[in-house]
């Protein structure tokens, strides 16, 4: 079967964002960013399938600037076939996300895409609910187990009770969930190997998209601080405090 | 304007979270809920009673047993054009379904809100809660789910809503449940307690969770967490997971102890009343929003603090 896979080009989860000056955003000049870890994850698992001989082909797909290239190349040493790229200076919102990917999984014809659960950078949570929405087809949202038999795809899920075991008709869409399991690291060959893979670049007007954002960001702001507290010498003070203080016991 | 409230319950009733949303929705106009289930007529009585809610819908359907998110997108979409605004609250159901209508209405949801500013505009935390965006919709209806932890829940009880049954959707069939496997505890859930004490990576197995922060939980009433370390390890199953890729929680007293206070940690729990720290490296990052910072071996601390409780 043929897997498709959304990755995100996101600031790195170690880096602590700034507010910009004039509240518009978040500094991401000049800092690190890197594919977003739950998309990492959505590779991982895409590479597991095919080397277990489930997936014949994997197609790792980014949609934002020029410089996404690097992150679909990392997919790419991962063990990833090809890549594409849907170039746009946009900040493109989960829907015309989705709508992008609409387009690529039918006119590749992928049996699957996994997608991570959420991107760290906006925590919309969102994007391969409504790419499942889009296509009509069902949904295994964060996921900590998938097996792939007989054209359906079982998922366990991590929900708020603990687990749910999903099965879903084939073609589905998957999102990854931390537990699923933990990315490879690319070896030094595959990094080689992965600058010879072909990645094609489109526009969202390629696919007929309109990305124009439904979302008008108003401010960013910084979350209020908490005030500073204290350190306590002992438990004894500690519970003092806690009942006569706080009042919270 | 009137907005749709889903709301999320189980066998023992419906979730706390549920009537944060509902807290969120009154905020924007008249309220109705909508509860979709097998057999559902006990939470049914419950949800006319909730403050504030004008009517419930009801689906009584074996669609609806499991709440999976194909049938469920697909009846919220079958109701959803006499409402301004549709919201649930953002938890494992909420995320799941809310989306999926969100697209089925060629509208951008807007997740996880924490402020209502007008029917239009919403505030969402983004990067793990490092910053908060001010968003306004364009869409002519809203799709949102709701940081419970940022509304306080209205009552459950002082409302008489009006009763209605809905017919189930289309469904196509696509997707069925297995099973589940829900973790059985008598303590108070993570997103409803008062108290939550978590352990992390520094309680080393999940024996040392049974021995050390259990009896405390008990003494204290509170709800047990985690860290995501901890969760990694198999001390503790998933769903104890706190921080920006499980759960949100803001109690009046949350204990952490043997975690460092990664962001993503605090993402979770750093809206907390009272926040107190036990770690045994003075330089940990939880103990810059600690409200009492307690330096010490864990595996001492905690059975005195168990004492003197
Ligand atoms: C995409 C992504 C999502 C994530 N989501 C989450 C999330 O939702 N929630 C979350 O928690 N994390 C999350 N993380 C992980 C996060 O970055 C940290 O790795 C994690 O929180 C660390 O857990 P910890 O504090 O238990 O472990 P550590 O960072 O290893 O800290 C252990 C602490 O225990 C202390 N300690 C050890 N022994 C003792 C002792 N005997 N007595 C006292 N103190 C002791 C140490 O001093 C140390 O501070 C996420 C990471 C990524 C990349
Ligand atoms: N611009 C993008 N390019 C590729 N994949 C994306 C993009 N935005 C979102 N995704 C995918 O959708 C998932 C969920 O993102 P979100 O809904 O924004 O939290 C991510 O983990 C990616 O797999």
């Amino acid at each position: 079967m043929k897997l498709l896979v959304a990755v995100k080009r996101v600031v790195d989860y170690n880096v602590k964002v700034r507010v910009k000056a004039d509240k518009s955003g978040v500094e991401t000049a000049g800092v690190k960013m890197s594919m977003n870890p739950f998309d990492e994850i959505a590779v991982e698992e895409a590479v597991r399938l095919k080397e277990k001989g489930v997936a014949s082909e994997i197609i790792v797909v980014s949609i934002g600037v020029a410089q996404a290239q690097e992150t679909i190349r990392t997919g790419l040493a991962m063990g990833a076939d090809r890549g594409i790229l849907v170039e746009t200076d946009v900040a493109v919102e989960p829907l015309a996300v989705a709508k992008i990917l609409k387009e690529v999984a039918l006119k590749e014809e992928v049996d699957a895409v996994i997608l991570g659960k959420q991107a760290i950078d906006d925590d919309m949570n969102a994007t391969g609910q409504m790419l499942a929405a889009l296509l009509g087809w069902p949904q295994g949202t964060f996921a900590s187990k998938v097996e792939v038999a007989d054209g359906a795809a079982t998922v366990t899920r991590e929900v708020d009770g603990g687990l749910e075991t999903v099965k879903l008709s084939l073609p589905a869409v998957i999102t990854a969930d931390l537990r699923l399991n933990e990315p490879r690291y690319a070896s030094l060959p595959n990094i080689m190997k992965a600058r010879k893979k072909a990645i094609d670049t489109l526009k969202p007007a390629d696919l007929n998209v309109d990305v124009t954002p439904r979302l008008t960001t108003i401010n960013v702001n910084e979350p209020s601080a908490r005030k500073a507290g204290i350190k306590v010498p002992d438990v004894a003070t500690l519970v003092e405090k806690l009942r006569n203080e706080a009042k919270v016991i | 304007m009137t907005a749709l409230v889903v709301l999320d319950f189980d066998a023992s009733g419906i979730k706390q979270p549920s009537r944060s949303a509902i807290a969120a929705a009154a905020k924007l106009g008249e309220v109705h809920v909508l509860v979709a289930g097998q057999g559902i007529g006990a939470v049914v009585g419950e949800a006319a009673k909730i403050s504030g809610v004008a009517k419930v819908l009801v689906a009584d359907d074996p669609a609806y047993a499991h709440h999976l998110a194909e049938p469920m997108a697909a009846l919220i979409i079958s109701v959803a054009g006499q409402y301004s605004h549709i919201l649930q609250a953002a938890t494992a159901a909420g995320k799941n379904v809310l989306p999926r209508v969100a697209a089925l209405l060629d509208v951008q949801p807007i997740s996880d809100i924490s402020d209502v500013m007008d029917a239009d505009t919403f505030v969402r935390p983004i990067y793990a809660g490092n910053a908060l965006a001010t968003v306004k919709s364009a869409d002519a209806k809203k799709v949102l789910t709701v940081r419970a932890s940022s509304f306080d829940p209205v009552p459950a009880e002082g409302g008489s809503a009006a009763v209605e049954n809905v017919a189930a959707a289309a469904n196509e069939g696509k997707s069925s449940y297995v099973g589940e496997e829900i973790s059985k505890s008598e303590r108070p859930e993570l997103t409803a307690a008062r108290v939550i004490i978590s352990g992390g990576r520094g309680m080393q197995n999940g024996e040392n969770f049974t021995k050390l922060i259990d009896p405390i939980a008990d003494k204290l009433g509170a709800a047990v967490g985690a860290s995501r370390a901890a969760v990694d390890a198999g001390y503790v199953p998933n769903d104890y997971q706190v921080g920006q890729t499980g759960k949100i929680v803001a109690p009046d007293l949350y204990i952490a102890v043997g975690i460092s206070g990664a962001i993503q940690h605090l993402a979770g729990m750093k809206d907390s009343k009272v926040i107190v720290a036990i770690n045994k490296d003075e330089d940990a990052p939880i103990f810059q929003v600690a409200d009492y910072g307690l330096v010490g071996d864990l595996f001492t601390v905690l059975p005195e603090l168990e004492k003197a409780l």
